[in-house]
């Protein structure tokens, strides 16, 4: 059992932790990073975003070939899908971004140490595995992450009652998928899946998707994915899932009362809970809250001295992006520098087609903290590009300071929103009001200009509508 | 030739000033020494007179801040000339303002130097860029950016710092704004005007908080600003420590009712308390050098006189003016003269001299019914004593329970220069001098 002091160990090497590590080594401290799986990268890379954008691209391209070529005068024949080469690709391309982190951890002689680790001091973690060894180190941050909520009535089996881990992995396409959970990972897999073949029906406990996204937006992204095929109940709860050799049972509870639906597999997809186990927290006397979150100040500093947390694991958004500037913002404390993350400036993806993107506050929200506001939308029917590209479902909207114009929310629904929001994110980030966006000159023909026409908009003035 | 209507010398470390109202408009024929402008300074308003009789050229707008030196007008003696008034509004001249400084070897290192004189009439918006909507909002309505204060990242000014400013800065016209509006609302933040088609609210109007409580947004005053700066930098500064005590004002009491009447017949001036305490200080202070001295620098500056500040409050805000030579005043001279400084200070005519200079202050917040309170130090000074409501308490007496007038005193110190033990001496001092005021004839 060797052990060896480092400045900094990260326990964790999602995007949270191995951002953080990283980050670290770039400022001089000698950094440690222990990841239990053998892959780097965490969730995010393994068997998160990464995995389920690459099926997100190739299940959207066979629905393209099969649906929308012909439109363009393009025609298909002999159309098939090979879906284990489907697999194959994503597997590769998460291996070369996990063997990525790798490279990126030499590169800034980081330390990569394969094993659970375990508390046995504020300053020491014990790692189980191959290769048992203690580590020693000034500092110590938390980057663990968070793991699928598990349903009492619906344990997972792996094969019909399922995560987003195995969701990313089916064998085969099912016939009919039902998937509880309308947020960000139920839309997606329902979506992969649907664009597949399947027929997907998504039960959503609220009234709504997409839940804390803005809700007029929320509903426009549900009828566009109405309109794909999708079905929806939402107001529903799951009250039992009933797995057999060929299928799965589940009964729910709606508006319209009981109900009971059949298909091939049950995706749980009703949010991830804090991931701290076995890191013996309660020997250095760290407590969880009551959603077994741990408590961080400002500087990601935990209660015990020398210990911080970054990520899923604290309260907040679990967003990969969060964890990441969290990250960077607890190496930059560490080292003694001011490091922060500016909460309001945190940008939500949903990859759907069309996309759902947000930044700032919805419309719920500026309305709840009293806030007068002025709201400018744009559809992309009115825009040229989306024009162009066939992709004219959805618009933008922009929610401004009644008073200063201030920027406070911009909500996109289209064709890479997930790319257009991130000057929406720049325009709060710099507090600009709805005009400065209204007068940056955007190229022409671009899916961006809908967000300047939509800042225009709240002025009452856009120029193409 | 014309004349150059320039700002004077204003006094010690004052450099700089706001127009706050013009008395006489563009054209307007003018005499000698008749008021032109009132400016408003760190100190005090005062009415600029002009130097030479003629038809008036106005160079500058009102609400304009302006430096010692600065031309704000021209005069034209035969009155006919209006045409060429020269573009630049302002040009700073040089010398002016280098003389107004080096008068007292005090200022230097107290008084902070005013917000870049300089940049505010040189090249504007050539430092940081301005987003496209604080852009067609500076030009449209003719402003200085560099003049408005700014909230975005890295200093960068936003749509709502510009909206903010246009709101605020013609309310400045009215002279006085109503002073429970000037009350210590805390920063109001988000401001709400009914909606116009226009993207900002006209200026002056009423202004509710979007949460529907009525609120009215009104500039501080320079007065007001110059306060807030001195207080803050009073308490980043110095070591304040207050220490307390009281006074039977029994003695006090007797002897001004004895003498109030003859007092009034013989001078022309009622008999108050302050000029018992006056001069309680000031010999207080003249046993005890350091409390009337100031830290400058490394040095210790020892005043050889008495500079009393008495703190009067006014409509516009706390002023101090001071009686100079406080040492050197009977009681009769120091009621005279602060009757004189307070009647300047509710007109608003103290000039700079009137609050220029004081080795200690003394602030009453008795008459507001004030029973105990820790007095903030009026910087450079190194001491402030704070007088309260004289109460009928029950107090003991060589072993009796008798009612007695009594005041808490306090005196606020800054114990960079000055060790308890001196403060709480002094203040006994003073004590001791208002229970026997005949000690204040003796001197001991």
């Amino acid at each position: 059992m060797a052990a060896s002091a480092y400045d900094l160990i990260v326990i964790g090497s999602g995007p949270g932790g191995y951002i953080a590590a990283i980050r670290a080594a770039q400022l001089g401290l000698h950094v440690a990073c222990v990841e239990k799986d053998s892959t780097l990268g965490g969730t995010c890379l393994n068997i998160g975003c990464i995995p389920s954008k690459a099926l997100l691209e190739s299940s959207e391209r066979y629905h393209q070939a099969s649906h929308d070529f012909a439109a363009h005068g393009i025609q298909v024949s002999g159309l098939g899908l090979d879906l284990a080469k489907m697999m194959t690709r994503k597997d590769g391309i998460v291996r070369a971004l996990t063997r990525g982190v790798g490279s990126l951890f030499k590169k800034h002689k980081i330390t990569s140490v394969t094993g659970m680790a375990r508390f046995s001091a504020p300053d020491r973690v014990e790692i189980a595995g191959a290769a048992p060894q203690t580590l020693t180190a000034q500092h110590i941050l938390i980057a663990t992450g968070s793991a699928p909520v598990e349903l009492p009535m619906a344990r997972f089996d792996g094969r019909r009652i399922v995560s987003s881990t195995e969701a990313l992995a089916l064998p085969a396409v099912p016939k009919r998928l039902i998937v509880i959970g309308g947020g960000a990972i139920g839309l997606e897999m329902g979506s992969v899946w649907s664009r597949l073949g399947a027929e997907v029906l998504i039960v959503e406990m609220l009234d709504r998707i997409a839940p804390g996204m803005d809700q007029q937006m929320g509903t426009m992204l549900l009828r566009a994915l109405q309109r794909q095929g999708l079905q929806f109940q939402l107001g529903t709860t799951l009250k039992s899932a009933a797995a057999d050799a060929d299928g799965v049972t589940v009964g729910l509870s709606g508006p319209k009362g009981a109900s009971e639906e059949r298909g091939d597999v049950l995706l749980v997809a009703v949010g991830r809970r804090p991931f701290t186990d076995g890191l013996g927290l309660e020997t250095i006397g760290l407590t969880l809250d009551q959603r077994g979150r741990i408590p961080v100040d400002a500087h990601y500093a935990t209660s015990v001295p020398g210990v911080y947390a970054i990520g899923d694991v604290i309260p907040g958004l679990m967003l990969a992006h969060k964890a990441e500037d969290e990250g960077v913002a607890a190496a930059e404390n560490i080292a003694g520098l001011p490091g922060h993350v500016n909460y309001d400036a945190i940008p939500n993806v949903v990859y759907t087609a069309p996309e759902f993107a947000s930044v700032g506050l919805s419309e719920e929200e500026a309305k709840s903290r009293g806030i007068a506001v002025r709201i400018g939308s744009f559809p992309y029917t009115a825009n040229g590009r989306a024009r162009s590209i066939g992709e004219t479902e959805g618009g933008v909207k922009v929610i401004a300071d009644a008073t200063t114009d201030r920027v406070l929310g911009i909500h996109i629904v289209g064709p890479h929103a997930s790319d257009v929001i991130a000057e929406a994110a720049l325009a709060i980030e710099f507090a600009a009001s709805s005009e400065d966006i209204g007068r940056t000159v955007h190229a022409h023909p671009t899916l961006a200009e809908a967000l300047k026409e939509a800042a225009l908009a709240v002025d009452g003035r856009p120029l193409n509508l | 030739m014309a004349v150059d209507v320039q700002i004077p010398a204003l006094g010690e470390s004052v450099t700089e000033g706001v127009i706050v109202r013009w008395l006489k408009r563009d054209g307007d024929s003018v005499a000698v020494d008749e008021a032109l402008f009132e400016l408003e300074t760190d100190k005090a308003s005062v009415e600029i007179p002009a130097p030479s009789a003629g038809v008036i050229a106005v160079l500058t707008k009102e609400g304009e801040t302006v430096h010692v030196g600065d031309v704000v007008a021209r005069i034209e003696p035969n009155g006919a000339a209006k045409a060429a008034a020269p573009a630049a509004s302002t040009t700073s001249a040089a010398a002016p303002a280098a003389s107004a400084a080096p008068a007292t070897s005090a200022a230097p290192a107290s008084a902070p130097p005013p917000a870049a004189p300089v940049a505010a009439t040189a090249a504007p918006a050539a430092a940081a860029p301005l987003s496209p909507a604080v852009r067609r909002l500076v030009e449209e309505h003719e402003l200085d950016p560099t003049q408005i204060a700014s909230s975005g990242k890295g200093g960068r000014l936003t749509k709502g710092d510009v909206l903010a400013h246009i709101n605020t800065a013609p309310a400045a016209a009215p002279p006085a704004p109503p002073p429970a509006s000037a009350a210590p609302a805390a920063p109001v933040a988000q401001v709400d005007a009914a909606r116009s088609p226009t993207p900002y609210p006209h200026p002056g109007a009423p202004i509710a908080r979007s949460d529907g409580e009525a609120v009215e947004r009104v500039p501080m005053t320079r007065l007001r600003q110059r306060i807030a700066e001195r207080l803050r930098q009073a308490q980043a500064t110095a070591a304040i420590l207050t220490t307390f005590n009281e006074a039977d004002m029994t003695a006090v009491m007797e002897l001004r009712a004895r003498y109030k009447t003859r007092f009034s017949e013989v001078h022309g001036v009622s008999l108050g308390f302050m000029s018992f305490f006056a001069r309680a200080c000031v010999t207080a202070l003249q046993d005890m050098p350091l409390i009337n001295a100031q830290i400058d620098g490394t040095d210790i500056v020892y005043h050889r006189r008495v500079h009393l500040g008495v703190a009067v409050g006014t409509e516009r805000g706390l002023v101090v003016p001071i009686v100079h030579d406080a040492d050197q005043r009977s009681f009769a001279d120091i009621e005279r003269e602060i009757a004189r400084l307070a009647g300047l200070a509710r007109d608003n005519k103290l000039g700079i001299d009137d609050l220029s200079g004081g080795t200690f202050t003394i602030s009453n917040g008795g008459v507001y019914g004030s029973l105990l309170s820790t007095p903030i130090l009026n910087p450079p000074q190194s001491a402030i004593l704070g007088m309260h409501k004289i109460e009928k308490r029950a107090v003991v007496v060589e072993d009796q329970i008798v009612i007695r007038p009594m005041m808490y005193l306090a005196v606020s110190y800054d114990h960079r220069l000055i060790d308890g033990s001196e403060a709480v001496s002094f203040l006994v001092k003073v004590k001791e001098r208002l229970e026997e005021p005949s000690r204040l004839l003796l001197g001991v």
